[in-house]
């Protein structure tokens, strides 16, 4: 299985490092041509506006319809931010595919970033997550299943085959949610479809 | 639920998602706006920037807070503000302004001539600057979450970023390959605490991020600091002291994330009109270098 990680900017390294510990070959995707094979997407926390002009042309054109086509993805973040369907004070999605809102920057500035642990749905019920200005989800689609809250805010959640979350999975040693999101991508497999 | 705010995790995080950015300084709300429409991923709210500070001279000191509470309020991406080194009552204000990241910078004049901030009093995090592996662990061990290369600011001139950096991947080899009783004698010879050396060699790396900062002024500066292995880029002068500052931005934030693609570097370094204007190190008396300034 071999698994991108969109690195136009970023936490790269620690989303690469946590996907080898794992058992997944990682890649690093920075143009159109690095799409190529890949059996799932992860797009990293970093900042979405800087991430959203570095994507634009080819780049995003191709993650749009690697999206709507169903390549399993996986946002934490910015990268939530990029997957959602309406980000708040913007026109239209940065790439969109989950049927979600998301407020950037909603748990504050940086003296407010903090460190938690969340009961996440079939990942464990301690699992440490980093929060770090971070975009909460603001409005819910019908077909989200949501997998996690904080304080009664939806910070984690899922739509076939998009995952996303508000927290930085990519900043602890837990590997626990990469490899619910390596499941997932097993679990669309074995339903026959392409991945 | 139980929430920790201000861990060093949170601090050092927010850097990690920095990397593979530029953060470029503004003075204004306006060149913070065009910072950010450019793809910058933090900027950094200062009075002048160092080749002004350079130029004018006189004591250069924290912005103003009025101008960092309006920049504050322009932009969605972090903002950076630099304070005095050693001066933490400045430090405490950008933190009561709420400012995402404080920079102890050899920029400004410095406020103590001995001592950093101990920058573990504090919710908001640290970067600093570095010539050497050394001075990067010191500054680590006061607190700091980020560190970036000294390099000579205000001059346009990227040769001691390339200094500092190559000395720092030199030590940091050195530090690396040591056998383990060695470590103890090559800390007291860098001058860097045994425990920060412990650190690095268990993370293989810097356990915290490492940006160029100091004498960028184009796409290849950039694309070649990315390549000699910093995490991200900072642009003091580079931007808004060029022809057009919105472009160079744009062609910089390109470069920096497309480091390697020597063909990208080109197109988007055409036409960008003037670069900022340089000063030769070796024209700048001793006394007049910022990278000096701190220890």
């Amino acid at each position: 299985m071999r698994v991108g990680v969109l690195a136009l900017q970023g936490a790269v390294r620690e989303h690469r490092r946590a996907l080898e510990k794992v058992g997944v070959e990682s890649r690093v995707v920075k143009t159109v041509d690095d799409l190529k094979s890949l059996d799932g997407l992860v797009l990293p926390g970093g900042e979405s506006s800087t991430m959203a002009l570095l994507a634009e042309g080819p780049l995003l054109d191709a993650l749009r319809r690697l999206s709507s086509s169903g390549l399993p993805m996986f946002g934490t973040c910015a990268g939530m931010i990029l997957l959602a369907d309406v980000v708040e004070g913007r026109l239209g999605s940065i790439i969109g595919g989950i049927d979600i809102t998301v407020a950037r920057n909603a748990s504050g500035r940086q003296v407010d970033s903090f460190e938690t642990t969340l009961s996440i749905d079939g990942v464990g019920s301690d699992v440490p997550a980093v929060f770090i200005r971070a975009p909460y989800i603001t409005r819910l689609g019908l077909g989200v299943r949501v997998l996690a809250r904080h304080d009664g805010v939806a910070v984690m959640a899922r739509q076939g085959r998009i995952l996303v979350a508000s927290f930085h999975p990519e900043l602890t040693e837990d590997l626990r949610v990469h490899r619910a999101f390596v499941g997932m991508i097993r679990e669309l497999r074995g339903e026959g479809e392409p991945g | 639920m139980m929430i920790e705010k201000g861990t060093y995790r949170v601090k050092s995080g927010l850097a990690e998602m920095l990397k593979g950015g530029v953060i470029m300084d503004v003075t204004t709300a306006e060149q913070a706006r065009i910072a950010e429409d450019a793809g910058a991923v933090a900027v950094m709210a200062l009075e002048r920037v160092p080749a002004d500070i350079r130029a004018q001279g006189g004591v250069a000191r924290m912005a103003d807070p009025s101008k960092v509470r309006e920049i504050l309020k322009t932009v969605s991406i972090p903002v950076m503000a630099k304070a005095r080194i050693g001066h933490f009552v400045e430090a405490q204000v950008l933190q009561a302004l709420e400012v995402d990241y404080i920079d102890e910078s050899e920029v400004l004049t410095p406020a103590d001539p001995e001592f950093h901030i101990n920058k573990w009093e504090f919710a908001v995090p640290f970067v600093c600057g570095a010539r050497d592996l050394g001075e990067a662990c010191r500054r680590i061990a006061e607190g700091a979450a980020m560190i970036r290369t000294k390099g000579e600011p205000g001059t346009g001139n990227v040769i001691e970023a390339v200094r500092h950096m190559r000395r720092m991947n030199k030590e940091l080899r050195a530090v690396l390959d040591a056998p383990e009783e060695e470590l103890m004698t090559i800390g007291k010879e860098f001058g860097a605490p045994h425990s920060i050396l412990l650190a690095i060699r268990d993370a293989g790396r810097l356990p915290v991020v490492n940006f160029a900062a100091g004498g960028i002024a184009t796409p290849a500066d950039a694309a070649m600091m990315m390549q000699l292995g910093c995490d991200g880029i900072f642009v003091g002068s580079g931007i808004f002291k060029s022809a057009d500052p919105g472009g160079r931005a744009r062609a910089i934030v390109q470069a920096t994330t497309h480091y390697e693609d020597a063909d990208l570097i080109a197109r988007v370094s055409e036409n960008l009109g003037e670069a900022m204007p340089g000063i030769e190190i070796a024209t700048i008396p001793e006394h007049e270098k910022m990278q000096t300034r701190g220890r």
